[in-house]
């Protein structure tokens, strides 16, 4: 693999919901970069929706990645929701059984909706 | 959902797969469910494995490459690790049977969930000792090849988490030395294998106490004793 990215933007909408919008390649490089996203969209919300339209690779060790924020935000008594997904990586939380912890919407206002 | 292109990865990933299969009748893997770590019972740990292959003039790539085809070499004598037809390629089941104190084994498998040029990962079956997954990796760091084995987990169920704290950490541990030893050795290296231990998650998920059902550690018990059963209803069958 070449140089790996992970560009992750952070925004509040209404009501009180962080999305974190996931880019690029999410890999065992992108551990920091998700932490810090997580962190900034963390601070005073109850619902945390990964919007993943912007993926583009995806590893084993990039999955594990979301296991573990998965399991800081339940231990914050957050609850992480999903959007953005393509057929590929519907099809990676399904092999990965993580679709039976996150709730997948296919729009992010889907996902905003459900939060609400 | 939405419709894109294949991203590159998509080649690197398992197909969907609801339940395991073996063809040789291994027991505790056919018509079982690959877990995640979210699917155990006990704490989740996070162990890397890692062994720098320095001043050894080998490449990520290669590395996996020899870790791939002779993965099943790497491993201690006591444990066995029937590698697929096809190899370690996603999507391809193995069988494993695994030494316990006693001269017990267990038998149990794995999933290959995702294999590319420079990793590849393992899924645990219910019933596995523990709920996740294995990474195995190589990079450069700092100008040398590192080889890495990663566990994400959480013991399966109450019974397999007493065996964690009684000794099964450290006996995973060595297991994993092992192996990155062996592999270093083939190629020529001969650092330490250096080990980090993160405890991700503290609290026990009590929903997955009934896991215990599926314990491969209790089945494989079990058939082992009823080995002499099946021998004598054998030879008491008429020939055909």
């Amino acid at each position: 693999m070449t140089e790996l990215t992970t560009p992750l933007a952070v925004r509040t909408v209404p009501p009180g919901v962080s999305v974190i919008e996931i880019g690029g390649e999410i890999t065992r490089e992108s551990d920091q970069a998700l932490q810090d996203a997580y962190e900034r969209a963390a601070q005073g919300t109850r619902t945390i929706i990964l919007a993943f339209e912007g993926l583009e690779y995806m590893n084993s060790s990039g999955i594990g990645l979301l296991v573990t924020l998965l399991v800081r935000a339940k231990r914050n008594h957050q609850r992480i929701l999903a959007c953005g997904l393509s057929d590929h990586y519907h099809k990676i939380f399904e092999l990965t059984r993580l679709d039976e912890v996150i709730s997948i919407y296919a729009t992010e206002d889907a996902a905003i909706a459900a939060a609400a | 959902m939405s419709q894109t292109p294949e991203p590159r990865d998509a080649a690197g990933w398992a197909p969907p797969v609801q339940t395991l299969s073996v063809a040789d009748g291994h027991i505790n893997v056919s018509g079982r469910r690959p877990t995640a770590p979210i699917h155990g019972f006990g704490k989740m740990w996070q162990k890397t494995y890692r062994i720098s292959l320095r001043d050894i003039a080998v490449s990520p790539r290669e590395v996996i490459t020899l870790w791939k085809e002779h993965f099943p070499e790497f491993w201690p004598a006591k444990s066995k690790f029937f590698a697929p037809l096809a190899g370690i390629a996603p999507g391809e089941v193995a069988a494993l049977d695994l030494g316990m104190p006693g001269g017990m084994k267990l038998s149990t498998g794995v999933l290959v969930l995702f294999a590319d040029d420079e990793s590849f990962t393992l899924m645990t079956p219910q019933g596995h000792m523990f709920a996740g997954w294995i990474t195995f990796s190589s990079f450069v760091e700092d100008g040398d090849t590192q080889a890495q084995a990663q566990v994400l987990m959480r013991a399966s169920d109450p019974l397999y988490e007493l065996g964690m704290i009684f000794g099964g950490h450290r006996q995973e541990d060595k297991h994993w030395v092992h192996t990155l030893s062996s592999l270093a050795a083939r190629l020529g290296a001969d650092d330490e294998v250096i080990i980090k231990t993160v405890c991700v998650d503290k609290r026990r998920e009590w929903s997955r106490v009934s896991n215990v059902w599926q314990n491969a550690g209790i089945r494989s018990a079990l058939y082992m004793l009823g080995a002499p059963v099946r021998a004598l209803h054998r030879s008491s069958r008429p020939e055909a």
